[in-house]
């Protein structure tokens, strides 16, 4: 098992090596540049080719890669040119990196609380009208963009529920500690700020959570379909056991693996939606770095960010890999 | 009184837009205390849908089930699913015929031995733990501390048979049924899984209703054998009559088809013609009649009942094999 495991976080050093030096050619071959973004379209060839220089790009592009790998591998992965200008990029990915995760955790925590027993529920009457309600219904969730369900709630449920719409938490003067404010707010015991912070993050959340739900929901439902027609399931009602028991122990216990492997991968729908989620909710995270990065060609900004997005989801996947052998002991004992 | 009396069970599938079938046609048949009943016959003849109907394992919805199983004097079918429930595995046991898919494959197969302990005999973990060592060890698992934290995968078919059975007879219910137990084994082992059977059945006194479609499994094991045929029972003997004179030509058929040892060289295996898919419907006459070598024209015209021949046998044919006196047979 361990030796596994380094062997996949050994083959993700060198997929994080590809992807740089995809993207990196890939963002400069995107038209325009950090310096027209910069200094506008109305700048004097003098000063954009000062500010070319000074940022290193007219140096060849393999040059500028090597000087980047180089920078790099001592933690430097240069200076922020558009998201916030002359902050470091490692700053902003640790500034906004916990925003997102909070976002995106508690979305798949949504996803799955009701994903999973809607799916169990729809499973054990298939064919009946819970069945086809929720199966209409997750249909539904993954056909509506993220955006639109996003203003809806925003404009419509939020002035209902009269929840914030706008930031991760409200100038009350929280301690920080983690750069997680609803975890801060539990450490430090100022339950007022972890509330203000998850009033804060439910309305995205929900946006963010419709289409992994509707994911895990339909993978379950098809998963335990499956399971109820196992001869264990046989077996264990021959045993006379409980409803509960069977449920738990002989049928979720082995529809998981499916649902779990879903999950892993709902880790890369997650953070594309989760772009989409903070900037119509102006949440200062990863997601609305990437949009403005990419709006002001910050190249330093974006390649940080995308390489650390890549991390999370072969590390997120890598776990859920693992996970495997707990649910399952044939993968064990291989 | 005995202790398990099938009267008429019935059972139909029905689906929307799809002819009813009829999988299990009146069909009746008693078990005594300690005794056991074989039901023989092919694929597809009814016999397992009836086992579970016993069990009150048919799904709800689509399986129309008529008659009454009585237990005991209680009729199993006008229970709810909750009486039911509380009498599996504690009053009636079952073991099925694919012992690795019978198992399910995530969880040790101590807590599939102790689960069924802790449920009817309230038996704490621990002291349930206890009981199924000794389970495994009365069912002949070596080892048995061991095989407690096992997983299915980890044990041998046989083993996993053995663990299905001590699963099946934990709550010592006094009715066991075994569908098809050796059909997935190799024959070596068939043997011994047969052997233990017989002996634990006979050492707890348990009434055990053997589904098989192998007539060796029958004349080892069974007191009486009721021959099943498209959903119908054709024939009901005792044991040793049944093997010494088949009346009905399915019984004679089937009895026939067994490739034997003492046959000269080279003869031929004489199965039985055609399949089940030739059956004609019992209302139009005999299902067995287009296959049966000893068909009459009242045969698909007329349908025959089922008819006391005497010696306890009952027999549901216009035209039966004419019991030879002289014939040795040995199975």
């Amino acid at each position: 098992m361990l030796r596994y495991t380094i062997r996949r976080l050994i083959q993700l050093v060198g997929v994080v090596l590809v992807l740089s030096l995809l993207l990196f050619a890939w963002l400069r071959a995107l038209p325009g540049g950090p310096v027209s973004a910069l200094l506008g379209e109305r700048a004097t060839p003098e000063s954009r080719e000062a500010l070319t220089k000074q940022l290193g790009l007219d140096q060849p592009i393999f040059v500028q890669y090597v000087k980047f790998l180089g920078r790099a591998l001592s933690g430097d992965f240069g200076v922020s040119t558009g998201v916030q200008p002359g902050d470091s990029a490692m700053e902003i990915f640790l500034q906004r990196f916990p925003a997102t995760i909070e976002l995106s955790f508690l979305a798949i925590v949504i996803a799955v609380a009701l994903g999973i027993p809607l799916g169990y529920l729809a499973a054990k009457r298939r064919g009946g009208w819970f069945d086809n309600l929720s199966v209409a219904g997750s249909l539904i969730g993954v056909a509506v963009p993220v955006f639109f369900l996003a203003y809806v709630l925003k404009d419509v449920l939020s002035a209902a529920l009269g929840l914030p719409t706008q930031g991760r938490q409200d100038a009350i003067g929280a301690t920080r500690v983690t750069g997680f404010f609803v975890v801060d707010g539990v450490i430090t015991q100022e339950w007022d700020a972890a509330l203000n912070a998850l009033e804060h993050l439910i309305l995205p959340a929900i946006a963010l959570s419709t289409i992994p739900f509707a994911v895990v929901f339909r993978i379950t439902r098809a998963a335990v379909l499956d399971v109820l027609n196992e001869d264990f399931v046989r077996t264990a009602e021959s045993k006379g056991l409980t409803s509960p028991v069977i449920r738990r122990r002989h049928v979720l216990r082995n529809a998981m693996l499916p649902v779990v492997t879903t999950i892993g991968l709902q880790t890369g729908a997650l953070l594309a939606g989760a772009v989409l989620t903070e900037k119509v909710f102006s949440l200062p995270g990863v997601g609305q770095a990437l949009a403005i990065g990419f709006e002001r060609r910050d190249y330093p900004v974006l390649l940080l960010l995308i390489i650390m997005a890549t991390v999370v989801y072969v590390v997120v996947n890598l776990l859920v890999d693992l996970s495997y052998a707990f649910i399952d002991p044939r993968i064990r004992t291989r | 009184m005995a202790l398990l009396e099938v009267r008429d069970l019935t059972v139909v599938f029905e689906r929307k837009g799809e002819q009813p079938f009829t999988a299990v046609d009146h069909v009746s048949f008693d078990v005594e205390p300690g005794q056991t009943v074989g039901l023989v016959g092919e694929s597809g003849c009814g016999k397992s849908v009836t086992s579970l109907a016993v069990m009150g394992l048919l799904p709800r919805r689509g399986a129309r089930i008529g008659g009454t199983v009585n237990y005991e004097g209680v009729n199993l079918l006008a229970l709810s699913d909750r009486e039911m429930r509380d009498r599996r595995g504690r009053d009636l046991g079952m073991v099925f015929q694919d012992p690795l898919s019978s198992l399910n494959p995530v969880i040790p197969i101590g807590v599939q031995v102790t689960e069924v302990l802790e449920r009817h005999r309230d038996m704490p973990r621990k002291k349930a733990m206890v009981e199924a060592e000794d389970l495994l060890d009365k069912v002949g698992i070596p080892d048995p501390r061991r095989r407690l934290s096992e997983y299915p995968h980890q044990l041998s078919g046989g083993m996993r048979q053995r663990a299905l059975i001590a699963i099946a007879l934990a709550c010592r219910p006094r009715l066991l049924i075994a569908d098809e137990p050796t059909t997935a084994l190799d024959v070596t082992i068939q043997a011994q899984i047969l052997a233990l059977l017989k002996e634990l059945v006979q050492d707890m006194g348990t009434a055990l209703v053997m589904i098989t479609h192998d007539l060796g499994v029958v004349a080892g094991l069974c007191d009486e054998v009721n021959v099943l045929y498209g959903g119908r029972v054709v024939e009901k003997a005792q044991r040793h009559e049944l093997f010494a004179q088949p009346r009905h030509p399915y019984t004679h058929g089937l009895l026939n088809s067994i490739p034997r040892l003492d046959a000269p060289r080279g003869e031929k295996l004489s199965p039985i013609r055609g399949s089940v898919a030739d059956n004609i419907p019992w209302e139009q006459g005999c299902a067995f009649a287009p296959r049966c070598p000893n068909a009459l024209d009242v045969c698909v015209q007329r349908t025959p009942e089922q008819e006391d021949v005497g010696g306890g046998r009952l027999l549901r044919c216009h035209n039966p094999v004419q019991p030879v006196v002289t014939e040795e047979v040995s199975v």
